[in-house]
């Protein structure tokens, strides 16, 4: 069986002709070196497919049967050669594997600087909200250069957050927040898609993601509509809901204090101690009773359906803005 | 060149398994495993020409951008049906169900399986959760993906996801009795002299995916069970709302899944290293290095599940695991690649269909598996992960690997089966349509992946449409290049010359015996006292 | 050719050829039932690291004394139908024949239990659902506990359930005779089923009722 490459490289030819891509823009600051390694498995998948499928017909045709008498050769292995292609597929492997597992580490790890966003994704659209206060819903402006961390949740099904052009992808779960950085290296559109299948209109849970320069990006933050911020909305919520009535600093106070609590970790009645972190704090909020703080009573009802994913968000902001104003916070 | 099967004076023998007894309850009601292959045959060819009519209104859909085919929900129920039918009811049961069925007795020189009763009580099992899959099909059908990920499957889709879960719940049970079979009729019958070490490689390579079946079918069993107990009482083992995670059941659900895939591509794998030794005339290469490499792949297959889920918010250090585990089950099947190759050389190649098919998915096996490798490295799946990368990759495996292993093997031993030779020059021309119509189909889903188009996906951006064309002209040759073959292999049942016991001159206790075989398989029990593939020296009366 | 007597399968050589396959066929099933089992039990681990107070609370309503009990009596089954197979390699069919009795017995009588545990649970409002009621501070996590508590002892139920099935057969198969010292595999490789029934019993019953306080 031949591999007739000819009506491959046709279709290429006529492809790159009428201007259709074939390789995606390089937007973010870990796309090239991505696409470097892609381009080195690329190269590894291209040279033993080649070698194999020439390996296979030069045989067919050299050691074609010419007449039915034949006596192949006795051959019944080659132990020299069995480690040879078991060991140097091993390496390569194992220099992918770790070519593959440092980036990876890199592509996980978001730098201390970077602005933190909210996204919030849900059948079928994408909330994104800035620190500034702007909302928008499919788009993303973001400014070249500057690090961009999206912390992200779904109200309903799981979603992913998906930008080819910054070669980034993260699943957007219910009941827990993800997230994912990047930084955008050329002003331009690129597409945002939902890569986790979630129903109906799947498919239609695309967006924009728009890198503007540093000026035009302040001019857009400006000019867009803002809304609160989501720590002065967190503020509203936390007065809105009676949060105060119990979490306020003092020792008759029925919840424990929130101010600088952010990021400590703290010991719960059952003897273990527990970071508080995103997810605690949600849990807490949402499912009261299941991790409560030692010295303190099971009695914090449930915000369950009562407040929104986002409205969450807003929360965590504003008990994150309690650590790093001593005492102040925002001020709804 | 090529060396016509001797094509003598042959002569079906008077009596035979086919026609020992006549009428639908001889075979509805037999226990003979070369009948109950056959009525596996039957189902699955059913199945996949269903699931090819699902694909080919998939790839009308996707010749535009815009979804103006069909509605999203349709387009929705339509993948996920063409992967169930593909996927449980034809790729799973194939080549064990059918090939396996009928000729892992025969290979060890056995009457029969240890079991024929449960062979049997397999394939209603079959064909009850195909029943409950058609219906819920029928009925409306399904949509949340063959993978039925959580909370979507078990809360928010209102399709007929219950009927669904329970066609497939059942037919891992005749998965499971398939599998149970073969372990204990490859350790307790086999013929006097058939050392393991003397077993033809597709005996090891149904050994080895007998284990997985028996060890993986199970979970993915309460997998589906939890989910249809969270549709049914709102429990919250999934929901995070109510306390669950849904990333459990992603874990419940790989773990059996990936394995599964080994499920698919062992028995081909087995079937190839009969065909290429029949026809280069030569023993294997490396016979101790195949034979080990199935149980390896079958083995290290169970811990790799977490490449799926790289980006599920699983940790970063659980899938540096997965990933480095992964790139080492790659290397068990590249030690087989290799050994098929060297098989070849010094050897006398016959270009027979069977001959075509292996050469072919030995190529595109290569292709499939060396593109697993950018799924394995941590860095290029996060942009790959949930791409038509992904189903490019998994359909060179499985159609342009196991499809083609299953094809070659229906064509090497049809003339057992059926008594029968097929037109060998209408079986090589589909043959290369199948290549050429497969690789213009699939290729293009590479490219298309990179540039970071998803998966199921019922509309897309209008830059995507010059690939996508492309893909759906590959499948219409594909189409065609499936249906030449069901038209001859049916048309040689009746026109097709005698084949006689050993038309290929391959070696192998089946070839021993008549074609069609009698019901007992062997007028005595054959005693073996040689190494498996023996192809030289040949003696003088094996090519009848 | 081999000698075939009456019990001797087509496809076997010998009656020690069909012997071996049928005890090699139920533990490989056993290892499957491991499997499946296993499914549950992993994510019951998981939910009970996760969430173990409310597990202790939800395993404080089960009742301790009927659990036992349940113990004992499977234990007891276990040793009539080791008492049963063996009665059957020496060829003692009144034996035999009492012993499963008794088995199907004390079988029996852990359904029962389970069914008397299983209508406290409904009047109780502890069975998930719509229905469902906790009085305690996580009834969320109780109720995944209860759901947990459930699927694992109603699979089991299940498999006991066949597994009395399977010694009914076996016990109409020894009153007519077909069984003798020479060939009496169906009465072993059931022993092995029911044994594995016991075990997994032996498993859920402290992980579902002993991490409770039960104060």
């Amino acid at each position: 069986m031949t591999p007739d490459a000819s009506p491959m490289l046709a279709g290429l030819a006529a492809a790159l002709q009428a201007g259709v891509p074939i390789f995606p823009d390089q937007a973010s600051s870990i796309a090239r070196r991505v696409d470097l390694l892609y381009y080195f498995l690329t190269g590894v998948a291209l040279f033993f497919s080649a070698l194999i499928f020439s390996t296979v017909f030069y045989f067919a045709i050299k050691y074609r049967q010419r007449s039915p008498d034949e006596r192949p050769l006795p051959i019944h292995g080659s132990l020299s050669l069995e480690i040879l292609w078991s060991v140097v597929p091993l390496l390569l492997t194992m220099v992918m594997f770790f070519w593959g597992a440092t980036l990876f580490y890199e592509i996980r790890t978001s730098p201390s600087d970077a602005t933190t966003l909210y996204v919030v994704g849900k059948q079928w659209m994408w909330k994104i909200q800035h620190p500034e206060g702007q909302r928008e819903i499919n788009m993303l402006h973001v400014p070249v250069g500057h690090p961009v961390r999206l912390v992200m949740t779904s109200e309903d099904v799981i979603h992913s957050f998906f930008i080819p052009a910054f070669r980034i992808k993260m699943d957007v779960l219910p009941g827990r927040y993800t997230d994912l950085w990047f930084t955008a290296t050329k002003p331009g559109t690129y597409h945002l898609f939902c890569a986790e299948y979630c129903g109906t209109k799947h498919s239609a849970m695309r967006g924009s993601v728009v890198v503007l320069e540093p000026a035009d990006y302040q001019a857009w933050l400006t000019g867009a509509p803002a809304g609160e911020t989501p720590e002065v909305a967190g503020a509203r919520l936390f007065r809105q809901f009676n949060c105060h009535t119990c979490h306020e600093a003092g020792p008759t106070s029925r919840g424990p204090s929130l101010h600088e609590v952010y990021g400590k970790t703290v010991r719960l009645r059952t003897g273990e101690t527990v970071a508080v972190d995103d997810a605690y704090l949600r849990e807490s909020i949402l499912l009261s009773n299941a991790k409560v703080v030692a010295g303190f009573e099971p009695v914090m009802p449930t915000y369950q359906g009562q407040i929104s994913e986002e409205g969450v968000l807003h929360l965590l902001a504003y008990i994150k803005s309690l650590t790093r104003e001593e005492g102040k916070g925002a001020q709804p | 060149m090529s060396t016509a099967p001797a094509a003598g004076k042959h002569e079906l023998p008077r009596v035979h398994y086919l026609n020992i007894d006549y009428g639908i309850r001889s075979w509805l009601f037999t226990t003979d495993h070369k009948r109950i292959a056959l009525l596996y045959l039957a189902s699955i060819s059913f199945f996949f020409v269903l699931g090819g009519l699902f694909a080919t209104i998939i790839r009308l859909e996707l010749l535009t951008p815009a979804g103006d085919l069909m509605e999203s929900e349709t387009y929705n129920k339509l993948f996920t049906m063409h992967g169930i039918a593909m996927i449980f009811f034809f790729l799973i049961p194939s080549v064990p169900a059918v090939l396996g069925n009928f000729l892992v007795p025969m290979m060890i020189g056995a009457r029969d399986l240890a079991f024929p009763r449960i062979n049997l009580l397999s394939w209603y099992i079959y064909t009850l959760g195909g029943l409950f899959t058609l219906f819920a099909m029928a009925s409306g059908g399904v949509d949340t993906g063959w993978t039925f990920y959580t909370p979507y499957s078990s809360t928010y889709s209102n399709t007929h996801v219950m009927a669904t879960a329970l066609g497939v719940f059942i037919l891992g049970f005749s998965s499971i009795l398939t599998g149970f079979n073969f372990i204990i009729t490859i350790h307790k019958m086999r013929a006097p002299g058939l050392t393991w070490f003397r077993l033809p490689l597709f005996i090891w390579a149904h050994y080895a995916t007998s284990v997985i079946m028996i060890l993986g079918t199970p979970v993915v069993a309460i997998a589906i069970a939890l989910v249809g107990i969270e549709r049914l009482f709102h429990v919250g083992i999934f929901d995070p709302a109510l306390g669950g995670d849904p990333v459990l059941f992603q874990h419940l659900f790989w773990f059996y899944s990936h394995p599964a895939v080994y499920i698919m591509i062992l028995p081909s794998m087995g079937v190839i290293s009969e065909i290429v030794c029949c026809f280069s005339r030569k023993k294997i290469f490396g016979y101790p290095f195949v034979a080990f490499s199935s149980v390896a792949i079958a083995l290290l297959g169970f811990l790799v599940w977490g490449h799926h889920m790289f980006v599920s918010s699983q940790s970063m250090y659980a899938g540096m695991v997965f990933s480095i585990l992964s790139f080492l089950v790659a290397i068990p099947s590249a030690v087989k690649v290799f050994n098929w190759t060297a098989t070849m050389y010094k050897g006398s190649v016959m270009y027979n269909a069977p001959m075509l098919y292996a050469m072919g998915f030995i190529g595109l096996f290569t292709m499939g598996g060396l593109t697993g490798l950018f799924l394995s490295t941590l860095a290029t799946d996060v942009h790959l992960h949930d791409t038509y990368f992904v189903v490019a990759h998994f359909h060179y495996i499985m159609v342009g690997g196991a499809i083609m292993g299953y094809l070659g093997g229906i064509h090497f031993w049809w003339p057992k089966i059926s008594g029968r030779l097929y037109p060998e020059g209408w079986a090589r021309f589909s043959a290369l349509v199948i290549f050429i119509g497969f690789n213009l189909t699939f290729f293009p889903q590479f490219v298309l992946g990179y540039l970071g188009m998803p998966r199921r996906y019922h509309a897309y951006p209008p830059e995507f449409q010059v690939l996508n064309v492309m893909s759906t002209a590959g499948a219409s040759i594909l189409a065609v290049g499936y249906a030449i073959p069901l038209v001859y292999l049916i048309w040689s049942l009746r026109y097709g010359l005698a084949a006689g016991p050993n038309p290929w001159g391959a070696k192998g206790l089946e070839w021993q015996t008549t074609s069609p075989p009698p019901t007992f398989n062997f007028p005595e029990t054959p005693v073996v006292d040689e190494e498996a593939y023996e192809y030289y020296p040949m003696k003088e009366a094996e090519v009848v | 050719m081999s000698e075939h007597s009456i019990a001797l399968a087509h496809q076997f050589d010998d009656l020690e050829q069909q012997k071996e396959a049928a005890i090699l066929g139920m533990w490989v099933f056993l290892v499957t039932e491991v499997m499946f089992f296993g499914g549950m039990f992993t994510g019951y681990t998981i939910y009970r690291f996760k969430y173990h107070e409310a597990f202790m609370a939800g395993s404080d309503h089960l009742d301790l004394l009927l659990g036992a009990t349940n113990t004992v009596v499977l234990a007891l089954s276990s040793l009539t139908m080791a008492m049963a197979v063996r009665s059957a390699q020496l060829g003692k069919r009144r034996a035999l024949m009492s012993y499963l009795s008794l088995t199907l017995l004390l079988g029996s009588a852990f359904l029962v239990i389970k069914g008397v545990e299983y209508s406290h649970k409904f009047h109780q409002h502890l069975v998930p659902g719509p229905h469902f009621a906790f009085e305690g501070h996580d009834p969320q996590h109780a109720q995944l506990f209860f759901s947990f508590y459930f699927a694992m002892t109603g699979f089991h139920a299940l498999h006991m359930i066949v597994g009395i099935g399977l010694l009914a057969v076996i016990l109409w198969m020894s009153y007519k005779g077909r069984f003798n010292a020479e060939y009496h595999n169906p009465v072993e490789v059931s022993g092995l089923y029911w044994h594995f029934v016991d075990i997994v019993w032996i498993f859920l019953f402290p992980l579902l009722y002993l991490v409770g306080h039960h104060r």
